[in-house]
């Protein structure tokens, strides 16, 4: 596995558009041609040679090449985007759109990612030893088509608007989480261990959302059912079953209704 | 002004029946002028490409409320789907409603000169002109939407055409408009009483008055007024299995009229993207749905007043958008997306969906082949014009793949054994498996430029390359004689034109857009006799009812229409 290693040399002024970080375009290029690769600092056009040191080089395809970011670049945008295999690794804090369109591979974030992360991914692993922002694994505006498939991983809490939108994949919070979690939600399961507030599974159609702590207002849409023991993330646990939104249309499978399912955790 | 020779090329002209000759053709003071009357040319070497006037849309949604709505509600439709600017180019973007600058970019791209906004709501035609303002390049003009006019449905309850004419005529000049569009005729009207208009004798509540009577009524009066263009009609049940009879009621209508013009337009009725039109059965299901596209073009082919375009399915993620608001909600309903909705006033309604023809379900596929088979079955393809109802069916970069479709029966058949999931039912219950026809450079030439010029009454200006047409002139670089073997090539060459002159100014050279043109609003303007009766009605609802003034109303001035070509028409007689 080759291994490409940028350190940041300098903090941009405004933000870094930095989509080439990846490794299907590092991918058969030395570190020279990494360090020309272009990049966006508001309306000019940059290189990631202006704001990387760049080291070793990438392997033959994405899926061989593993690119290390040591240091912090919580200005720098779209860091992993539509990546289909291989691997990143940040230590450090990162901006916006970490890992959005991602296919497949893995990202890890050994720090805190801001909004729009995993945002309409369909496959690979995202993981966030940290905290995330807001609209983690939802739709771009405008879309219907949320996260799709993958895996998204948060040890600490995450904003507000995780998963709207959300249609399959799954996303794991360890911490506590902010409000509008899997609105307008079509698939998918979202696990909160910690506290969720208002408007959990607003507008939810189908999919599964798990919330370990408490929720502060329960949407009126959904009715309890009846308490399950299940294993969830590897772990036993005994929950409370609400069905919803029921102010929303819910398709039928095989003469059942399918409604969204929201488990509370005893 | 420059002049230019075009040589070597590949001609076809099906006005002059010039077909496929090696012929020059030649460019003078923005006009087509004889080879011989041109004396210090710019030389364009057009060896082993096509050379064709420029393109003709007869109808597209490209400029307007609708239009501009799509764009509003669909940022997703940009993402991943912009190009930033160069040279004379400005930033261009989206993909199924695509920004003004970008529209105009793709239709030289195509090397087509001029479009039709195909339904501008009245009260909106500021917005639309700005719009057409806006997008360089590319001639427009815009057809007002009456089909569900309330001085219309009163007018036309009464049979009143004098009186209708003088609306029309009215409503013309305030919007600059250019001919007579009609959309769901009652349908759209009904639909504020929660019903709408499934046959065409079904009554419109409160006016009382029937599609029959509404689409009688307007090509009467457009004939009364001898229009250059005939009368505009999407119909009613667009897109439900079984519409195919509710068709053939409407297209019947026209047997009672004979054109009236100065234009040499031959046909009373345009029926807009017949494929919607063209259902069977009772359900999109595979086991009832089937194409009635030969019954419905083979009844066009045995009358000579009526034209049609064919709103071809791309099979692409688009938006689509329409003044028929009750089809867009029963859409929104189908595919549970977004949905955008209006009703303007005493006017007309609209509605906005986005849609997905996905190549894996069988009634997308068949909808396709509902298409190919409306341009293929026709024997005069003077009266089949080819779209896509841009963006309803698929979005306008789209054109050329729909040439490769009906140009060549392997690129057919690639589609049916390979992309769609659902081939062998479409051959089954289409009849797209039984034609092997494929339309010839000349008959495309007919079915994209001669054809829609005539049926607009713009044949005096566009669609030939005969001495004394505007100077708009397409080079495509697809050869006659040695790339009919690959259909992708077909595809390639028309949506890259090589050279694109217009007005006898070089818009695209060598497949650059070079130049922003000198565009023109095209709008009709009809003298009528006065008509007191008609002065009192339309004063007396602005007052009542309309919550605008008429000051607030009108188009005027060079602000919404900075370089207008009228077009005069005298029915005072």
């Amino acid at each position: 596995m080759a291994k490409v290693t940028l350190i940041p040399t300098q903090t941009p002024t405004l933000f870094l558009e930095a989509e080439n970080i990846t490794p299907d375009v590092f991918a058969g290029k030395n570190a020279q041609e990494i360090a020309a690769l272009h990049a966006f600092v508001g309306k000019t056009t940059v290189t990631l040679g202006d704001y990387f040191t760049v080291e070793g080089e990438g392997g033959q395809a994405a899926a061989d090449t593993t690119i290390v970011i040591n240091g912090d670049v919580s200005r720098v945008k779209y860091i992993g985007m539509k990546m289909t295999a291989g691997e990143v690794v940040v230590n450090g804090n990162a901006d916006m759109y970490v890992g959005s369109w991602m296919a497949g591979g893995k990202i890890t974030v050994n720090g805190d990612i801001d909004a729009f992360a995993g945002l309409g991914m369909t496959g690979g692993e995202l993981i966030v030893n940290g905290n995330a922002g807001n609209y983690l694994g939802a739709a771009y505006r405008g879309d219907w088509r949320g996260m799709q498939g993958g895996e998204i991983r948060v040890s600490g809490n995450a904003g507000s608007d995780v998963g709207t939108f959300m249609r399959g994949g799954t996303i794991i919070v360890g911490g506590d989480i902010d409000v509008h979690v899997g609105t307008h939600m079509e698939g998918g399961t979202i696990i909160v261990k910690g506290d969720a507030k208002s408007r959990v599974g607003g507008q939810m159609v189908k999919g599964t959302i798990y919330v370990y702590g408490d929720i502060d207002v329960m949407m009126p849409g959904f009715q309890y059912r009846n308490d399950v023991d299940l294993e969830v993330d590897g772990e036993e646990g005994h929950f409370a079953l609400y069905e919803g939104d029921m102010g929303e249309r819910h398709p039928k499978r095989k003469g059942e209704v399918i409604y969204g399912q929201l488990y509370m955790k005893y | 002004m420059t002049e230019y020779l075009i040589k070597n090329g590949f001609v076809y002209d099906p006005i002059q029946g010039i077909n496929g000759d090696k012929v020059d053709v030649a460019i003078k003071d923005g006009k087509m002028v004889d080879a011989g009357d041109v004396t210090k040319p710019t030389i364009i070497d057009a060896t082993g490409m096509t050379v064709m006037a420029a393109g003709v849309d007869v109808h597209a949604h490209v400029a307007g409320p609708k239009v501009n709505v799509g764009r509003n509600f669909r940022p997703e439709d940009k993402l991943f789907n912009a190009a930033a600017g160069s040279g004379l180019k400005r930033m261009e973007g989206g993909f199924s409603v695509p920004t003004v600058l970008r529209t105009a970019y793709l239709y030289a791209r195509m090397g087509f000169g001029f479009s039709m906004e195909a339904a501008m709501p009245p009260l909106y035609a500021r917005h639309t002109h700005e719009e057409i303002r806006d997008t360089p390049i590319i001639d427009q003009g815009a057809l007002p939407v009456f089909g569900n006019n309330w001085f219309v449905l009163e007018y036309l309850k009464e049979n009143e055409i004098e009186n209708t004419a003088a609306y029309i005529a009215w409503l013309l000049n305030q919007t600059k408009g250019f001919g007579v569009k009609c959309v769901n005729p009652g349908g759209t009207e009904s639909w504020g009483w929660g019903m709408n208009c499934e046959t065409v004798d079904d009554v419109v509540p409160y006016f009382d008055v029937t599609p029959r009577q509404i689409v009688s009524g307007l090509i009467a009066a457009n004939e009364y007024l001898g229009l250059p263009h005939c009368m505009h009609v999407h119909g009613n049940s667009l897109g439900e299995p079984g519409n195919y009879e509710i068709t053939l009621d409407t297209l019947k209508i026209a047997e009672d009229y004979s054109p009236q013009n100065d234009f040499g337009r031959e046909v009373v009725l345009h029926n807009t993207h017949l494929q919607f039109h063209c259902y069977g059965g009772e359900s999109y299901a595979s086991k009832s749905f089937e194409s009635k596209s030969k019954e419905v073009v083979e009844y066009i082919n045995s009358v000579d007043n009526i034209s049609y375009d064919l709103g071809v399915v791309t099979l692409d993620e688009t938006t689509t958008m329409t003044a028929d608001g009750p089809f867009e909600h029963h859409l929104s309903h189908m595919n549970n997306l977004k949905w955008a909705n209006t009703d303007v006033e005493l006017e007309t309604g609209s509605g906005i969906v986005p849609f997905i023809y996905n190549p894996k379900t069988f009634i997308a596929g068949a909808q396709w082949a509902v298409g190919l088979e409306c341009g293929l079955f026709i024997k005069d393809p003077m009266r089949a014009y080819i779209t896509t109802d841009a963006p309803n069916a698929g979005p306008l970069c789209r054109y050329p793949r729909v040439y490769k479709w009906l140009m060549s029966a392997k690129a057919r058949d690639d589609m049916l054994d390979n992309t769609l999931k659902y081939g062998d039912k479409i051959r089954e219950r289409c009849y797209i498996g039984e034609i092997d026809r494929e339309i010839s450079l000349y008959e495309l030439a007919m079915m994209t430029r001669a054809g829609p010029a005539k049926t607009l009454g713009l044949g005096h200006m566009f669609g030939s390359l005969k001495a004394g047409l505007e100077g708009d002139v397409a080079v495509y670089p697809y050869n006659p004689e040695t790339d009919t073997d690959d259909p992708e090539k077909i595809e390639y060459a028309f949506g890259n034109a090589a050279y694109l002159i217009k007005g006898g100014r070089m818009i695209v050279k060598e497949g650059e857009i070079v130049d922003m043109g000198n565009k023109r609003t095209f709008w009709v303007d009809a003298k009528v006799n006065e008509n007191p009766m008609v002065e009192r009605d339309i004063a007396e609802k602005f007052r009542r009812y309309y919550t605008v003034t008429q000051n607030n109303y009108t188009v005027e001035g060079h602000h919404f229409v900075p370089n207008p070509y009228v077009i005069e028409v005298d029915a005072t007689r």
